[in-house]
């Protein structure tokens, strides 16, 4: 009685996310468990039906930004596509998102794209062994969760190692190229990366201390034949290589990693679509994704623009910063919690001198001093540094008039910022 | 009067260094600034000048990944004997994480692989089958609570003889079991306090250039170059204080 029993427990765990809603919770992972307890099956029962299988997207940057991109592309070819929403990127939260998605005890889609966090991606795949999965990056991100960054490359190389379709990796990323020979005998491996002559407008880990030392640049570095390739950018404008034709297009989204996550999203669904892919159209689709929530975000307050841009590790801070507009006042917004990284030491890693052109600069969150005194090391004059995120956000739009500015923000200042934000623009005080 | 030089030399910063240490780097050539020195900042990689070492004033080291740790092991013991003759002398260092467990006589691994020392500390580590990870805060003779982050696998223990850097106040500290932190032999500390360390806690820092600057010139005191330094400074030392009241408050 799987079905009925599969049937059973999404009816149930519908139930239990709406009596959540009514007590005013969130209703996004509780739900799961209980379907969980109930149908250990649920994951292979209901993704495991789905005709074009299940897609993971994981690493430690972009995941969120391009498993949007992947759902806009593929709906644009004419699937249907669930997907699990930012933040519940964790199997109990792509059970949750299911539950709440399903119909009559299925879920009404062609293909599942799920975004999942390294050490839930090894457990997920444990239930249910992907179609196809895109590997985006190995950072330094929340290292005082997974201890180091070869422990965070070995859970992906369980991820790679499960996928029995597709696997799309990154050329540029030593850690993740070397999964290639983690894949089994049947699986196809699709590359994407950046050609060399952009490299300087992409730094990586290994280049932090390249002033000291020689380090390698990426021109040496042998594209894999039939990669989709970022081969131009300039501003947002970006032209992708793929079979070794250009196309070019005009993102909505900002920054080079995200052209370049671009590229990561066009070679999966290369990938997945296999003769239905239509590059030109594509690439046009990938021009039209928005930003996902905190992502580069800009709000509009008055007359003027506020770049919202979450920030959680060294290289995605450091890209973040490079794109920023000289002068421009910025407020830095730093929590501590679990979901931030309890560990601060990384900011350390990020040079600070594009802030230091004489723009107001304060900080904000848990984490405000040390922030700020990250800053005042690199020269960098902090006009104000208050925990009180709401306070500090008033404060800092009041004394910028009607300038444009910038806010960069771990995730959990994030979500308070952002409520702060949507109170401001219904009028609230 | 021209002004006094400083070297603060890096080990092996492509490889170790991880959890922004380099930030302790930065904070030492800052403050060094400020107190009138003419500060150089040079890398020490495997295979390297050793007379980088033999002129080094301070010598700064951090951890790495494990597959990392296993590269500079090699030249580690190449120019131990170096290493040993210059802390011996004086020379004021600062190790942390992966460098203090090489700087103690051995590093057994997970495998059961050992990797050797050069023995600075008379301690030794074991791969332990948990991370020690979260805000730590110790007690040091002499400078008052240093604040910091631990995050190791490895369990340091210390000979009869070897005295802590401090006492664990909050965390787990050398092994999570004895209540030390770190370890110390003269000017040299070694530590699992990340942080970085030295930015929140710049009475370390001055303690280590007081260290350097004595054995070069025979001159202990530290003094500000001129008013707007000393005003530069205590800004630094406001911010730090304020920011380690928030992280020694922090959960783990």
């Amino acid at each position: 009685m799987p079905v009925l029993r599969t049937y059973a427990a999404s009816l149930l765990g519908k139930g239990v996310a709406g009596l959540m809603r009514l007590r005013g919770g969130h209703g996004s992972a509780f739900p799961g468990l209980v379907v969980e307890r109930l149908q250990p099956r649920f994951l292979q029962d209901v993704l495991g039906a789905l005709p074009l299988g299940t897609v993971v997207v994981s690493g430690t940057n972009g995941k969120t930004t391009t498993t949007k991109m992947v759902v806009e592309l593929l709906r644009a070819a004419g699937l249907r596509v669930f997907s699990n929403p930012s933040g519940s990127n964790f199997t109990r939260g792509v059970v949750s998102a299911a539950v709440q998605a399903m119909r009559g005890g299925r879920l009404d889609a062609d293909i599942a794209v799920v975004e999942l966090d390294e050490a839930y991606a090894v457990h997920f795949v444990r239930q249910l062994a992907p179609r196809a999965c895109l590997l985006l990056n190995v950072l330094r991100d929340q290292l005082d969760r997974f201890g180091e960054i070869d422990t965070t490359a070995r859970l992906l190389r369980q991820v790679a190692a499960s996928t029995v379709g597709q696997v799309v990796l990154n050329v540029g990323d030593p850690r993740i190229a070397a999964l290639a020979d983690a894949v089994g005998a049947d699986v196809q491996v699709s590359w994407f990366g950046v050609d060399g002559s952009l490299a300087p407008q992409f730094p990586t880990d290994e280049q932090l201390h390249a002033d000291a030392i020689e380090v390698a640049t990426r021109d040496d570095a042998v594209m894999p034949e039939g990669a989709v390739v970022l081969a131009g950018l300039v501003g947002q404008h970006a032209t992708y290589l793929i079979g070794g034709r250009g196309h070019e297009v005009d993102l909505s989204l900002y920054g080079p990693h995200n052209a370049l996550n671009g590229a990561a999203a066009l070679a999966l669904t290369r990938a997945v679509l296999g003769e239905r892919f239509d590059a030109a159209a594509q690439v046009a689709a990938l021009g039209r994704v928005k930003a996902a929530f905190g992502r580069g975000e800009i709000w509009h307050l008055g007359g003027r623009a506020l770049r919202l841009t979450l920030v959680k590790n060294p290289s995605g801070f450091r890209l973040a910063l490079a794109g920023a507009t000289p002068g421009t006042p910025t407020l830095i917004a730093i929590n501590d919690e679990h979901a931030d990284g309890r560990d601060v030491s990384w900011l350390w890693d990020v040079d600070f001198a594009p802030v230091a052109s004489g723009a107001l600069v304060r900080t904000t969150g848990v984490r405000a001093d040390d922030m700020a005194l990250r800053l005042e090391y690199d020269g960098v004059r902090v006009d104000d540094a208050d925990a009180d995120l709401g306070r500090s956000l008033d404060r800092f739009l009041h004394d910028t008039a009607d300038r444009d500015v910038q806010v960069f923000s771990t995730y959990t200042a994030m979500l308070k910022l952002r409520a702060h934000l949507k109170a401001l623009e219904q009028g609230r005080p | 009067m021209s002004a006094r030089g400083l070297r603060v030399v890096q080990l092996y910063p492509a490889e170790m260094n991880i959890y922004g240490d380099q930030g302790n780097a930065l904070v030492l050539a800052r403050r060094a600034g400020l107190y009138g020195f003419d500060v150089s900042v040079e890398a020490y990689e495997p295979g390297g000048d050793r007379r980088v070492l033999e002129t080094a004033d301070v010598m700064l080291g951090g951890g790495g990944q494990d597959s990392g740790q296993g590269q500079v092991v090699d030249d580690l013991m190449a120019v131990g004997p170096v290493l040993r003759e210059r802390a011996a002398a004086g020379v004021p260092m600062l190790l942390v994480c992966g460098l203090y467990q090489l700087f103690g006589h051995e590093f057994r691994t997970g495998a059961g692989d050992v990797l050797a020392g050069i023995g600075v500390f008379d301690a030794t580590t074991v791969a332990g089958t948990k991370r020690l990870i979260g805000n730590v805060v110790i007690d040091v003779p002499g400078l008052g609570h240093v604040v910091g982050y631990e995050n190791h696998s490895g369990l340091t223990t210390l000979n009869a003889g070897q005295q802590p850097l401090g006492r664990v106040v909050a965390g787990d500290g050398n092994n999570g079991r004895d209540g030390g932190e770190g370890a110390r032999v003269g000017n040299v500390v070694g530590t699992y306090l990340h942080g970085p360390v030295l930015p929140k806690n710049p009475a370390l820092a001055d303690q280590l250039l007081r260290g350097a600057a004595g054995l070069r010139y025979g001159d202990e005191v530290l003094t500000t170059a001129d008013a707007a330094m000393a005003a530069e400074l205590s800004r630094l030392d406001a911010v730090a204080e304020r920011a380690r009241a928030v992280a020694a408050g922090r959960p783990r």
